[in-house]
C-alpha cells in the first residue's frame, strides 16, 4: 500500500524502535536445529545482545518466571527453560555493550521496594542510564510456594500492590538531590547534608522506611515497562508505564484498535497521547523472495509445533490429557473441559475454550486439517512473515499510522536468529527513513524519545 | 609436601576499609559509582593475581555514612556480575543476606552468578542485623542471634537445594522425544523450614560449579555448609586456632592492611584519615581483627607466617587505590616468587583454583552421578553449549 497521500498519515517521520526479547520460555524458541545454541551460556546472550546493538535497537529484554512451567502436575519438559536472573544477567550485558538499553521483567508481588527499586538503580548506573524495568504481576499460590509468604495477594490487589511498589521505587530513586556528592576531599562529609532524603511508605501493601544508596542515573531512573492486557492492566500501564509490551502486533487493524485504546487510557489519566511507546511482541522470518519467506516460516512453524507440543497446546485447550493421541490424526471428539484449575500453570489462561474448539474444529473440517495442522495455523500467531523490503514497507506504513511505535521481536533462534533482521530489514527501514542510521542519545530513555524525567 | 598454596582474597567495597579512604582515592567522590570505578578496580584486582574479590552489601547505606564516609553503593550481586564479565580469572563473592531477602531469589542470583562468570562465583552469606534493615525491607523484625542463625542457616540450604534441584544432565535436547528436558532430573526441593517453605525447583539450570563457593564467617551456620569460613583473630596464633576449630573445609583470615607507599609510611595514611573518623570506631568494624601496618616485605613474611595456619586471607586494604597498587607491585609477585601463593589459571573455577572438588548434586542418580563425575572439570554450560 505504498503511495499513501503523505497528509493522510499522521505520523510521517514516526520511526519504528527495536528491541529484542530473549524468551526463557515457550516453544517459539526452536531447540532442535543444529544451528541452535545454549540458553544459559553468557556467549549467548553477548551474542543477541551485541548484535541487537549493531542494528541500533533500543532495548534488550529479559523475561521472567518464578516457577518452572507445568503441564498436569508434571513439569512441562518440551520447551527451553532454564533462564539467569535478569539483573545479574543485563549487569553482565552492560559490561560488554555500550548503547542499548536492559530491561529486567521483574515481579512486584514476589519483590519488596527497597530491594528491587536499589537492584534496578544498580543496573541503571552499571549501564550508564540503560535500565527499563517491565513491571509484572502475578497473584497465583502456586508461584507462591517458592516464597516465604506464599500466595498472600489477591488477584484483585495485585495492581494496588504494583502501583503502590512502583510508587515507592520512584521515592527511592529520587532520594538523592542532584549534586549529592562533594567534590572536595577536605569537605565535612562525602554527600552534601541536606541532600539525601528518607523514604517512608506506609500503605496497604508496604510498610517500609529507608535512606536510598544510590543516586539518580543519566536518565533519571529506570524507564517503566507494563506487559499485562486486561483494562485494569492497561490503565495501570495509561498512569505509570513509558512502554507497553503488547500483545497486538501483528493485524493492522488490531494494533491500531490496542493503540487508540491506550491512547484514549492516556488522556483520561491526563497524560500526553505520545507519553508512552507501543512495542508489540512479534516474530519476524525473512526470506529472499515471497515464497522461500513462506517456506521459511513453514520450516518454522513445524520445529516450533511438534506433534507432543501440537498435543500439549491442544491438552492446555482442552483441559484433558492428550498427551497419547494421534497429533497427526484429527482433533480429539471430546468437549473442552471447562472449570478452574487447569493443571497447567505459567501459561496464559484461554478466555472461551468452547468457543475456540468449536471454530478449530470447523476449520479443520473445512481444510482437512490434522490436529498439529490445526495449531499450526490457529494456535498463537506469531508475526511477520516476508521479503526484508516487503516487511520494511509494511512496518513503515504501520508506525507512520500510529498503530504501534516498534516492535520487541523474539528470535527463533538463539544466538543468531537476530542476524537477518539486523543484515536486511533494517536497511531496508533505514532506507525508507523509518529507522535511526546511528544512536543519537546515550540513555534507554533518549532511544526511545521519551521526554526527559522531570 | 610443598607449602600448601596460600589463597589470596580482597575486599573491594567502596574505596578501601577506612571510613575516610575516599579522600585519598584516585578519583573524584561521586566517580565511586560508576561503571568506570568499578571495572577498573577489578582490573587492577585481577591483573595483580588475587583468586577472589569480595563485594560487601546491605539493604542500608554503607556505615562509613554515619561517619561523614560514602553513603552509596552499587548492589553487589549486580557490581559482581558486572566484574564478572569485565574480568576473565578472578573470582566474584558478594555479600547477600538471607535475613529479609526471600531464599529462593538468593539461590536464582548466585546460581546465575556462577553462569554469567562460567564457574567463577562465590557467596559471602550476610546477616542483616538492625532494626533498620527490617524497616527498610518494611519486614517483621528478625531478633536476637537464634532467630538471626535460623534465617542465615534456612536461606543456605534453601539456596543449596534449589543449587541441586537441576542434575547436571537435565538439559537433554532429546528430538528424538521432543523433550527439552529430562524431568526425571529436575527435583522438587520441598523445604520445610520454621517460618517458611519453598517448592522448587530453580528456575535456572544448575550453576557450573554444581554450588557457588560459599563462604560465611566462622561459626555462623554448620560448617559442613560452607567451603570457606572467615575467621578473625588478633595474631597469627589466634587465627591458627579460629582456623582449625571452624571445621570448615577451608578458613581464610581476615586482615586489614596499611602499607608503606613510596611518598608516605602506612602510619601517615592512617593518621592523615584519622583527622576525620577513626579507623577503629564507628563503621561496623569488627573488633579483635588482625591489622598490619607497614612495608610490602613485613607484610610477605606475615602472609608467610600465616600460611601455615590458614588457606588463605583475606585482605581489606586502608585505601583501595594505594593499597591495591602496593599489593600488585610488591606484595603478591613477592608471594609468587616465594611459592606461598599462586594466580588463578584462566579457564578454572573457582571451586578448583580453591583445590575443592565440584559436588555432585544431592539428588543425583546413579546413571547422572557417573557422567557427573567423568566431567567433573568441566563446566554445564560448555557442555551443553558444544551438545
Ligand atoms: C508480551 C507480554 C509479555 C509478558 N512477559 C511476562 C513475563 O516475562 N513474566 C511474567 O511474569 N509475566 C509476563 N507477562 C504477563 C503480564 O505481566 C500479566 O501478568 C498478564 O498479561 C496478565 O495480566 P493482565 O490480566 O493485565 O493481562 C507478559 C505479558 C505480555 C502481554
Amino acid at each position: 500500500m505504498t503511495g499513501t497521500d503523505p497528509h493522510d498519515v499522521p505520523r510521517p517521520d514516526a520511526r519504528l524502535h527495536f528491541g529484542v526479547f530473549f524468551q526463557g520460555v515457550n516453544h517459539w524458541t526452536i531447540w532442535s536445529d543444529p544451528a541452535s545454541g545454549s540458553q544459559i551460556d553468557p556467549a549467548s546472550f553477548r551474542k543477541v545482545a551485541q548484535t541487537a546493538e549493531r542494528g541500533l535497537f533500543d532495548a534488550f529484554f529479559l523475561g521472567d518466571g518464578l516457577r518452572l512451567r507445568e503441564t498436569d502436575g508434571h513439569i512441562h519438559d518440551l520447551d527451553v527453560a532454564g533462564r539467569p536472573d535478569s539483573l545479574a544477567q543485563l549487569a553482565a550485558l552492560a559490561a560488554v555493550t555500550h548503547r542499548i538499553g536492559l530491561v529486567s521483567t521483574s515481579n512486584t508481588t514476589f519483590n519488596e521496594p527497597g530491594d528491587l527499586a536499589h537492584r534496578l538503580a544498580s543496573l541503571d548506573l552499571l549501564s550508564g542510564g540503560r535500565a527499563g524495568w517491565n513491571v509484572v504481576t502475578t497473584d497465583n499460590a502456586w508461584t507462591g510456594a517458592n516464597f516465604r509468604r506464599g500466595g498472600f495477594l489477591d488477584h484483585a490487589d495485585r495492581y494496588t500492590r504494583a502501583e503502590e511498589f512502583l510508587k515507592v521505587a520512584r521515592a527511592i530513586w529520587d532520594g538523592w538531590a542532584e549534586g549529592a556528592v562533594t567534590d572536595s576531599v577536605e569537605a565535612r562529609s562525602w554527600s552534601v547534608p541536606g541532600t539525601i532524603g528518607r523514604v517512608r511508605a506506609a500503605g496497604a501493601q508496604f510498610d517500609v522506611d529507608l535512606v536510598p544508596a544510590l543516586p539518580r542515573s543519566a536518565q533519571g531512573h529506570p524507564v517503566i515497562f507494563q506487559a499485562g492486557d486486561s483494562p485494569d492492566g492497561r490503565d495501570f500501564a495509561a498512569r505509570n508505564a513509558d512502554v507497553i509490551f503488547s500483545a497486538h502486533g501483528r493485524d493492522f487493524d488490531d494494533a491500531l484498535g490496542f493503540a487508540e485504546d491506550i491512547r484514549r487510557r492516556l488522556r483520561a489519566a491526563g497524560r500526553p497521547e505520545d507519553a508512552l511507546r507501543i512495542l508489540p511482541a512479534t516474530e519476524i522470518v525473512i526470506g529472499a523472495t515471497e515464497k522461500e519467506a513462506e517456506e521459511k516460516a513453514r520450516w518454522v512453524r513445524l520445529e516450533q509445533v511438534t506433534p507432543a507440543t501440537a498435543l500439549a497446546v491442544a491438552s492446555r485447550l482442552w483441559n484433558l490429557d492428550l498427551s497419547e493421541r494421534d497429533a497427526d490424526g484429527p482433533l480429539p471428539a471430546e468437549d473442552p473441559v471447562v472449570e478452574e484449575n487447569t493443571g497447567a500453570f505459567g501459561s496464559a489462561r484461554i478466555a472461551d475454550p468452547r468457543g475456540v474448539v468449536a471454530e478449530w474444529r470447523a476449520r479443520a473440517e473445512a481444510n482437512g486439517w490434522s490436529l498439529r495442522e490445526t495449531v499450526i495455523e490457529l494456535g498463537p500467531q506469531r508475526g511477520h512473515v516476508g521479503t526484508a523490503a516487503g516487511l520494511a514497507e509494511k512496518f513503515a506504513r504501520w508506525v507512520r499510522h500510529g498503530a504501534l511505535d516498534g516492535f520487541n521481536i523474539s528470535p527463533y533462534l538463539i544466538p543468531d536468529g537476530l542476524d537477518d533482521i539486523v543484515d536486511l530489514l533494517v536497511p531496508e527501514l533505514q532506507e525508507r527513513g523509518a529507522y535511526r542510521t546511528a544512536y543519537t542519545g546515550t540513555t534507554l530513555r533518549e532511544h526511545l524519545e521519551l521526554p526527559p524525567l522531570a | 609436601m610443598p607449602h600448601p598454596a596460600l589463597h589470596l582474597a580482597v575486599e573491594i567495597d567502596g574505596d578501601g576499609a577506612h571510613p575516610a579512604a575516599w579522600r585519598r582515592a584516585a578519583h573524584a567522590p561521586g566517580e565511586l559509582l560508576t561503571p568506570r570505578r568499578t571495572a577498573q578496580v577489578a582490573a587492577v584486582a585481577e591483573n595483580a593475581g588475587f583468586t577472589l574479590v569480595t563485594l560487601d552489601d546491605s539493604v542500608l547505606p554503607p556505615a562509613s555514612a554515619a561517619v561523614g564516609g560514602p553513603a552509596g553503593r552499587i548492589g553487589a550481586v549486580e557490581r559482581a556480575a558486572f566484574i564478572a564479565a569485565s574480568t576473565s580469572v578472578i573470582g566474584v563473592a558478594p555479600v547477600l543476606a538471607t535475613t529479609y531477602a526471600e531464599p529462593f531469589h538468593v539461590s536464582t542470583r548466585i546460581a546465575s552468578l556462577d553462569h554469567v562468570s562460567v564457574g567463577r562465583a562465590g557467596w559471602v552469606l550476610g546477616v542483616e542485623e538492625s532494626a533498620e534493615a527490617a524497616r527498610a525491607w518494611g519486614r517483621p523484625r528478625v531478633e536476637g542471634e537464634p532467630a538471626l542463625r535460623r534465617e542465615a542457616l534456612d536461606g543456605l540450604q534453601v539456596a543449596r537445594d534449589l543449587w541441586d534441584s537441576w542434575e547436571d544432565d537435565a538439559v537433554i535436547r532429546s528430538v528424538a522425544t521432543s523433550r527439552y528436558l529430562d524431568r526425571e532430573r529436575l527435583h522438587y526441593v520441598d523445604f520445610e523450614g520454621e517460618t517458611y517453605s519453598v517448592k522448587g525447583p530453580a528456575i535456572v539450570p544448575r550453576p557450573p560449579q554444581g554450588r557457588p563457593v560459599v563462604l560465611a564467617p566462622a561459626g555462623l551456620v554448620p560448617p559442613g555448609l560452607v567451603d570457606v569460613a572467615l575467621v578473625e583473630g588478633s595474631s597469627p596464633a589466634v587465627l591458627g586456632e579460629a582456623a582449625a576449630a571452624s571445621g570448615a573445609p577451608l578458613a581464610f583470615a581476615e586482615l586489614e592492611v596499611a602499607l608503606d607507599t613510596p611518598g608516605e609510611t602506612a602510619a601517615e595514611r592512617i593518621a592523615d584519615l584519622d583527622r576525620f573518623a577513626a579507623w577503629d570506631e564507628g563503621a561496623g568494624r569488627p573488633p579483635g581483627r588482625l591489622r598490619y601496618t607497614g612495608s610490602a616485605q613485613g607484610l610477605a613474611d606475615l602472609l608467610e607466617e600465616l600460611s601455615a595456619v590458614v588457606d588463605g586471607v583475606r585482605l581489606h586494604p586502608l585505601v583501595l587505590d594505594e593499597d591495591l597498587a602496593v599489593l600488585s607491585r610488591l606484595v603478591l609477585p613477592e608471594l609468587f616468587v616465594r611459592r606461598i601463593a599462586a594466580r588463578p589459571l584462566p579457564g578454572t573455577t573457582l571451586r578448583t583454583t580453591l583445590g575443592l572438588p565440584r559436588p555432585e548434586s544431592r539428588f543425583a542418580t546413579t546413571a547422572s552421578a557417573s557422567a557427573t563425575a567423568a566431567s567433573a572439570t568441566t563446566p554445564a554450560t560448555t557442555r551443553e553449549g558444544n551438545r
